[in-house]
């Protein structure tokens, strides 16, 4: 969409911004370029190439789908366990439920590394469970419920919402009714919003699951690790091209999403 | 009071061959028994109040913020219990039990708590649906509704969409349809802009009259709660201290928070040397003070009764030291002449008075005008 400005920016304001932008982009239009070419000591003179993606596909194709997969499903657990959490804090003038809010948030101040290792410490003996893709949704729902439970008990809070609510009890409506047909309804932006940072955090997670994961369940981020460590730095850069093509559309769509929502509920 | 075009189309929705088929089809009292409310901090915001509210009656709530109107409004909703002991009783039957989902009553909120995902029609219709109203019935119904309160071609639009006074339109739509026994109106006309809150405020009582159906109204606007209520319960600091219909409550209050509350008064103290002259004095100015009056150690007297004519005619000169245009109006403050430093009286003229800054009047005030001045009980 075209813009005009009637403000001229100065130029030095221009320079630091261009500066900015080519130091956060330089790394990764070279990692592209890196898994795009046939061997990266040489330089762009050696040639384009796909057999780099070829071969990531080839070895790592079921991580990434694993991935789309891990961080859908922490969707899903997110919304059943957070909307009805967000509604019970939202609606509690406890001083408990204020400290249990305080304690939801720990997970994200502590290291990956230690909450995978308490998980493995108390779960590590129900080997079934020990080695299921469950295991490393368990940790992720752990890492990303916060961000679910803040974002929507914020607005569950709102105090309009209990107006909402005091309207629907006045026409009669039990608890489910006004629940699913009023209030989730109502807060469908921060809902949808929740959920694309779940999903987001989800997606990106390396601390948790690389302590988690066993061979079976080995998601995108981890092996991108394993490709750098073990593998041509190509290969690596190719991961990360193909973590571009197939993430950034799936976040766009999301994006889309929320912002359709925020349309048709947002303003009041 | 004009009934203009919202008459004719109430009158459209409501054929003769089914009288009342918008209300309950009978009217219930309401019966409020020693109810009072402390919330969990300690505070006191509903003394204990008894109040009876009769069968199709609209009554209004009247205070300023913080008096305890919109507490027992809720208590009688059922959005708050009452402390132990009260009881709220709907034609009879003990509700205090009662949750609001079953107490069978109809809300209308101040900024009208519309379902904002839903459209005009689904929202005026999501009572029938709770109560599993087939949706053809249901269908029939907000489509009577809609037409009686005039929301014709604006059933498909989202309350975002509309306006103030029609999602208010809305409000009372999805309130009424469910059939309720009493219609609680939580300060409903606070969120319009002035100009428009007139006009919906007529509406609203001509509508209450025809559904008759018993009504509570809360408010702080005297002006809507004279227009609309048939009675009015004045509230200050958690009690009713004035109940009765508005003229009664202005021409003889018996409160005085009552007198000042509804209306402006001016009050005029009475040294013992005046009470013996059998005068009220302001200054130099004097009228005679009615035997009836003759203990009293002040008096009121409304603006609008006071009489201002020319100087040398009867009553006692006074000088205008401010006169004010309101528009339908014109507001005069008084002091004695020649005593710039006096108390003022205010005085409302017509605005075609011929009155002027700086001239000297004459001020009479007839007999029967001046109102007792009560000591407020502690």
């Amino acid at each position: 969409m075209a813009r005009s400005s009637t403000r001229r920016a100065s130029p030095v304001l221009l320079g630091i911004t261009l500066a900015v932008t080519i130091f956060t982009l330089a790394p990764m239009v070279l990692s592209v370029t890196a898994g795009l070419i046939n061997n990266y000591s040489v330089g762009i003179r050696s040639g384009f190439t796909l057999r780099w993606l070829q071969e990531v596909w080839s070895v790592y194709g079921d991580t990434v789908w694993r991935s789309l997969l891990l961080a859908t499903s922490c969707v899903v657990a997110a919304l059943v366990v957070g909307v009805p959490a967000a509604y019970a804090l939202a609606r509690s003038r406890s001083r408990w439920m204020r400290l249990f809010e305080e304690l939801l948030t720990l997970p994200v101040a502590v290291p990956g590394l230690a909450t995978a290792l308490v998980l493995i410490l108390v779960y590590g003996q129900m080997r079934g469970f020990r080695n299921s893709f469950a295991f490393i949704l368990v940790g992720h729902l752990v890492f990303t419920l916060p961000f679910m439970v803040r974002t929507v008990s914020a607005a569950f809070s709102r105090p309009e919402l209990e107006t909402l609510e005091e309207a629907a009890r006045s026409l009669g409506a039990s608890f489910r009714q006004r629940f699913f047909g009023i209030l989730v309804p109502a807060v469908m932006p921060s809902i949808t919003a929740g959920s694309l940072m779940v999903f987001t955090l989800s997606v990106g997670e390396f601390n948790l699951t690389w302590m988690l994961h066993t061979p079976l369940t080995r998601t995108l981020p981890v092996g991108l690790a394993d490709s750098y460590a073990s593998m041509r730095l190509e290969i690596g850069s190719a991961y990360t091209l193909v973590f571009f093509i197939v993430v950034l559309p799936v976040l766009w769509v999301l994006q889309w999403i929320v912002q359709l929502f925020e349309r048709r509920y947002g303003n009041r | 009071m004009e009934t203009g075009d919202f008459a004719s189309a109430a009158d459209a929705a409501l054929p003769a061959t089914r009288p009342k088929a918008m209300g309950t089809g009978q009217s219930t009292r309401v019966d409020v028994e020693e109810c009072a409310k402390t919330f969990p901090d300690g505070t006191r915001a509903l003394l204990p109040t008894s109040l009876a509210v009769e069968a199709g009656e609209v009554l209004a709530l009247l205070g300023p913020s913080g008096c305890g109107k919109t507490t027992l409004l809720r208590v009688i909703a059922g959005l708050e219990s009452a402390d132990p002991g009260g009881r709220i009783l709907f034609g009879g039957e003990d509700v205090t039990a009662r949750p609001i989902e079953t107490r069978g009553i109809g809300m209308v909120f101040q900024h009208y708590a519309l379902f904002p995902q839903m459209t005009a029609a689904a929202n005026i219709g999501y009572g029938l649906k709770i109560r599993g109203v087939p949706e053809d019935e249901r269908r029939r119904r907000v489509g009577e509704l809609v037409d009686l309160v005039r929301l014709n071609g604006l059933e498909h639009k989202r309350p975002a969409e509309l306006s103030g006074g029609q999602r208010q339109r809305v409000a009372l739509a999805r309130a009424v349809a469910v059939r309720p026994r009493v219609l609680l109106l939580d300060e409903p006309l606070t969120a319009l802009d002035a100009k428009l809150k007139e006009s919906v405020r007529d509406e609203l009582a001509e509508l209450l009259r025809r559904l008759h159906i018993t009504a509570i109204h809360v408010t702080h606007d005297q002006q809507e709660a004279l227009a609309i209520a048939d009675r009015l319960a004045i509230m200050q600091a958690g009690r009713i201290v004035g109940l009765g219909d508005g003229e009664t409550l202005y021409r003889t209050p018996t409160h005085p928070f009552v007198t000042e509350f509804l209306g402006r008064v001016n009050r005029i103290e009475r040294d013992p040397a005046a009470r013996s002259a059998g005068e009220i004095r302001l200054g130099d100015a004097a009228w005679p003070c009615p035997p009836a009056l003759s203990e009293n150690v002040a008096v009121l007297v409304r603006p609008e009764d006071v009489r201002v004519g020319p100087a040398g005619t009867d009553g006692a000169r006074m000088t205008v030291a401010r006169r004010v245009f309101l528009g339908e109006r014109v507001q005069l403050h008084l002091r004695p002449a020649g005593m710039p430093d006096a108390a003022t009286l205010i005085a409302e003229v017509d605005r075609d008075h011929g009155v002027r800054n700086g001239d000297t009047v004459g001020v009479s005030i007839a007999p029967e005008r001046w109102m007792p001045w009560y000591e407020e009980q502690a």
